[in-house]
């Protein structure tokens, strides 16, 4: 392709892809993140489908240059629905060797690496582990290689702007932004409009980065590219139409909560101890700075869960957020929220583990926790959100089954949700179904332990209330009144009412569906949470393809939904995926004795499509198809 | 503290519950409870207003005891779950009923934050020195040498002192008294009520299975009066059964001593009086143990500031009122949003 002929009007000659993955790499200081934020609005604004995949480490800001320091933000894009992160990059921008050697490895065969030549130096080289420049030696042949000195290139851009040396090489990332935005034709004014509030305060840094970000885009735009390197155009996808914005797992979250309990009429008490990654979901609260949501930042897990569990005592909804160490500290009061049927609702994000494991990386193995993971037969309900918009539901739904049945229900999130951003058809709140809570304040005949015929939930009497004063805990208690009991028959009735409130919510949840195929045949692939994106694309991909396969996907994980047992039995052979060593899947067969088997990745890393086409595959007895 | 009047006059059995009190025949824990009874009475605490909430052990079992609303929780975690009632509704007169273990051992961590935040709660703190419902192990209140199924040949850690942590914690209000005494233990309930923050109450309290007697170097009859001394704001530190021996700051220190009025001329006029405000006096108070001093009883320290809960509500009040499900329509679509046309 010559550049050099089309006309002005038109602009240069551009490949058209139906989608692209693009990585920005860099420093954790580099401004990875924010560099990808960006790109992904102006994608979105393009009219793209897109999802994103932040990937940063556990150190705060890990000395300069080393590999273990290195930030990433991964965006797939495109004309086409996209539902993963993408399994494999496009483009790489790497604001150092460092960051070259460790997202390398995601680069497709001739993919594009652009680089930041300026800093390539000995000191770099040798911190990333380097002998010689990847520049220099044949270990990028396989690529194509763009060498710009960017850090050069963004100091003479800032120039005038009236920063110091310092500062302008921070505008560096933006720099790289403006010339990815010139590779796939993207408008620049909305991150023009962004920096100038950003930075409102400080003019000159705003300057800064609106000088680097139009001299990236002029470097391309005035062909200092080499002319046979391509350029690309990503069309409009297929969206439906509405007003929408990007939404991380952790904001969708929050307004879920917030939406939950407007929707319950109560207060929100939201107690909870900082961990990586649940920490967020305590920020965003807190900075809604709202008159009916409290946040409170407990001592540890224990004090955090308690004062949720005290708060729900006392007549708002009490919600707790972890990840799976700081779960398993709030294990004994999940028991106690259980044996006095009170309502509250445990987030865990989950992520790498045992013990600490990968503070920042994603896992889903965190299911037997949720589902068995406490002393005695205690049975609660376990939810789980497929992807961040999906948050929001399931956070009104967590809300609305703790307080229709008097229980705790756990809502599994993960790292990747958390983190990860895509587009969101924003709901209208006139639309949702309001669920009031009615607190008990008729004296006459309460009894605290008093069932509803329908839930078999107990009043919520709180505190307060004139005429109900009454004693609950967590010593085995009386059926109807309450009271201390120990009498054995009391206890085997009382265990059986408590698996039969929370089995009964199964009646009380929708149906599950096939999200993909029909009906029987001869393989459905099983998911839940986040590995509904990668399934939902690799089971799609090999029904184009012409294989009879669907994907089925479980929000409610327990009690499971009703009609699931004869669903599955409608198939000849049952795939699990999970990113843990095969939980969902011991789950479904010892529930229905069924063959499913599983598919296991615990790499910190989501699913490829291509792992779960593949393993499709092998089961089906079918070589690979055409499509990468 | 919130001001509740009294809608009728209740006697200390209206707030007894129904239930039939099941500690250990002579247990002091009895003699706790009837103080608690009659403190509630005296106060005109509204039954439906008052909470009680407990963690694990024989002190745990207060909450069923009484008429009020009742919370028996989890081991060590009474103080957390009172703070999350607090935050949910600060109206409510909420205390907490602990013991050494539960408290100072499991829940040490509980304790503290809830004495560093100033939580509008009372906390009674049931010290027997020992491990009553495990069956007498040592806890961490237990003097060195205790002789336990657990330390059969004598505990050799040092133990901790309740009043010290709680005053290291920031407490706002420090108090003791002895399960027995009758008399004073409603009014230094009494005055732990009328504290606006964490009003900290250590009551000594006689095991009479476990650790029978562990007080009484102390609190026997014959002893008593030379062994406490019960404080009261603004009077001189004066003890003994002939009102003959006081406390001064010994010279030349920062310590106390005991001395003895009429003794090498000392008169009333030498010896310290009582400042509840005052945090060295406090700690030094504290710290007292017989035989060389006497313990301190009643209210040692009591300053206000406000609670946290307080001032949670506070913040909450400034904000704007709750704007129903059309604020979360304005919420989401703040900040960048973009439109789908068909």
């Amino acid at each position: 392709m010559d550049g050099s002929t089309a006309l002005a009007e038109a602009g240069p000659p551009r490949q058209d892809l139906d989608s692209a993955v693009v990585r920005f790499a860099g420093d954790s200081g580099d401004g990875m993140q924010l560099t990808g934020s960006r790109f992904t609005m102006a994608a979105a604004l393009a009219g793209n489908s897109l999802a994103t995949f932040p990937d940063f480490p556990a150190e705060i800001r890990a000395p300069a240059g080393t590999t273990f320091g290195v930030s990433a933000y991964q965006i797939n894009f495109g004309s086409r629905p996209i539902k993963t992160a993408g399994d494999k990059v496009d483009v790489l921008v790497a604001m150092n060797p460092a960051a070259l050697k460790v997202n390398l490895p995601e680069l497709r065969d001739g993919g594009l690496i652009i680089v930041d030549s300026g800093s390539f130096s000995e000191k770099n080289l040798r911190k990333a582990g380097y002998e010689t420049s990847p520049l220099e030696d044949e270990s990028l042949a396989g690529f194509r290689v763009l060498p710009v000195d960017m850090s050069q290139r963004t100091l003479d851009a800032v120039k005038e702007a009236g920063v110091t040396k310092k500062e302008g090489l921070r505008c560096k990332n933006i720099w790289s932004l403006g010339l990815i935005y010139w590779l796939f034709d993207r408008d620049r004014r909305e991150t023009v409009d962004w920096l100038k509030a950003k930075f409102a305060k400080l003019p000159n840094i705003a300057a800064a980065n609106m000088a680097a970000l139009d001299a990236g885009h002029a470097f391309g735009e005035t062909a200092e590219l080499p002319s046979d390197l391509p350029l690309f155009h990503v069309g409009e996808a297929d969206i439906a139409p509405g007003l929408y914005r990007n939404v991380t797992g952790t904001e969708a979250m929050a307004f879920g909560l917030l939406a939950g309990v407007r929707l319950a009429d109560l207060d929100l008490v939201f107690a909870s101890y900082p961990i990586t990654p649940a920490s967020q979901l305590l920020h965003g609260l807190a900075a809604l700075g709202l008159r009916d949501v409290t946040t409170f930042q407990a001592e540890d897990e224990i004090g955090a869960i308690c004062a949720a569990i005290g708060a729900s005592y006392a007549g708002s909804l009490g919600v707790t957020s972890s990840s799976g160490p700081g779960v398993a500290l709030k294990t004994e009061a999940l028991g106690l929220a259980i044996a006095a049927e009170l309502p509250l609702v445990l987030v865990n994000w989950q992520r790498g583990g045992p013990s600490t494991g990968l503070p920042t990386k994603t896992e889903q193995s965190d299911l037997y926790q949720a589902v068995f993971g406490r002393n005695a037969d205690s049975p609660l309900v376990v939810l789980a959100a497929r992807s961040p918009s999906d948050c929001f539901d399931c956070a009104i739904e967590a809300v609305r089954l703790a307080t229709k049945y008097m229980t705790p229900v756990i809502l599994l999130s993960d790292g990747y949700i958390a983190n990860a951003s895509e587009p969101w058809r924003l709901p209208e709140a006139a639309a949702m179904a309001p669920f009031p809570v009615q607190f008990r304040t008729e004296p006459e005949g309460f009894q605290p332990f008093q069932r509803d015929a329908e839930t078999l939930a107990r009043p919520w009497a709180v505190p307060g209330t004139p005429g109900l004063a009454h004693r609950i805990g967590g010593l085995e208690r009386a059926d109807g009144s309450g009271e201390i009991s120990y009498d054995p028959a009391n206890h085997q009735r009382m265990t059986e009412l408590r698996a039969r409130k929370v089995a009964k919510v199964a009646d009380d949840v929708a149906l599950q569906d096939v999200e993909l195929g029909s009906v029987g045949g001869p393989l459905a692939v099983v998911g839940w949470g986040s590995t509904y994106g990668p399934i939902s694309r690799a089971v799609g991909n090999l029904r184009a393809e012409g294989l009879d396969v669907a994907h089925i996907h479980l929000r409610n994980i327990w009690p499971l939904p009703r009609n699931l047992g004869d669903l599955l039995a409608s198939y000849e052979r049952i795939l699990v995926p999970e990113m843990n060593r095969g939980q969902l899947v011991t789950l479904l067969r010892s529930a229905y004795l069924v063959p499913a088997e599983s598919l296991s990745k615990v790499s910190g890393r989501p699913f490829q499509i291509v792992e779960i086409e593949e393993a499709v595959r092998q089961r089906l007895g079918t070589a690979a198809g055409g499509r990468a | 503290m919130n001001v509740i009047a009294p809608s009728e006059h209740l006697t200390a059995k209206d707030y007894a519950s129904d239930q039939e009190v099941r500690w250990c025949p002579g247990c002091g824990d009895y003699a706790i409870l009837k103080a608690v009874q009659k403190t509630l009475a005296d106060v005109g605490a509204r039954i439906d207003e008052t909470v009680f909430v407990s963690g694990i052990g024989c002190a745990a079992r207060f909450p069923y005891y009484l008429s009020t609303y009742g919370f028996h929780t989890i081991h060590g975690r009474a103080p957390a779950v009172a703070t999350g009632v607090k935050l949910a509704n600060p109206a409510l007169d909420v205390w907490v009923v602990t013991g050494d273990g539960d408290g100072l051992s499991i829940g040490g961590n509980q304790l503290l934050h809830a004495l560093r935040r100033n939580v509008d709660l009372q906390i009674l703190l049931f010290n027997n020195e020992i491990y009553g419902l495990t069956k007498g192990q040592y806890s961490p209140t237990s003097r060195i040498g205790t002789h336990s199924p657990s330390t059969p040949r004598g505990s050799i850690d040092r133990p901790i002192s309740a009043a010290r942590f709680a005053l290291g914690a920031g407490a706002g209000f420090l108090a003791r008294g002895v399960d027995t005494q009758q008399k004073h233990l409603p009014e230094v309930l009494s005055r732990a009520r009328a504290h606006k923050g964490t009003a900290f109450v250590e009551i000594f309290q006689n095991c009479i299975v476990y650790n029978d007697g562990v007080f009484d170097h102390f609190t026997d009859r014959a002893v008593a009066e030379e062994r406490q001394i019960h404080l009261q704001h603004g009077e001189p530190l004066v003890f003994g059964k002939a009102r003959d021996k006081g406390l001064r700051l010994k010279p030349g220190s920062l310590s106390l001593e005991v001395v003895s009025l009429g003794a090498d001329g000392v008169s009333e006029a030498d010896l310290l009086r009582h400042d509840e405000t005052d945090p060295m006096l406090a700690q030094a108070l504290a710290a007292m143990e017989p035989p060389a001093m006497p313990v301190a009883l009643g209210v040692i320290y009591c300053v206000g500031g406000p609670s946290y809960d307080g001032e949670v509500a506070a913040r909450r009040a400034q904000a704007s009122p709750a704007g129903g499900l059309a604020e979360i329509d304005a919420l989401l679509r703040k900040g960048h949003t973009w439109q789908v046309e068909d």
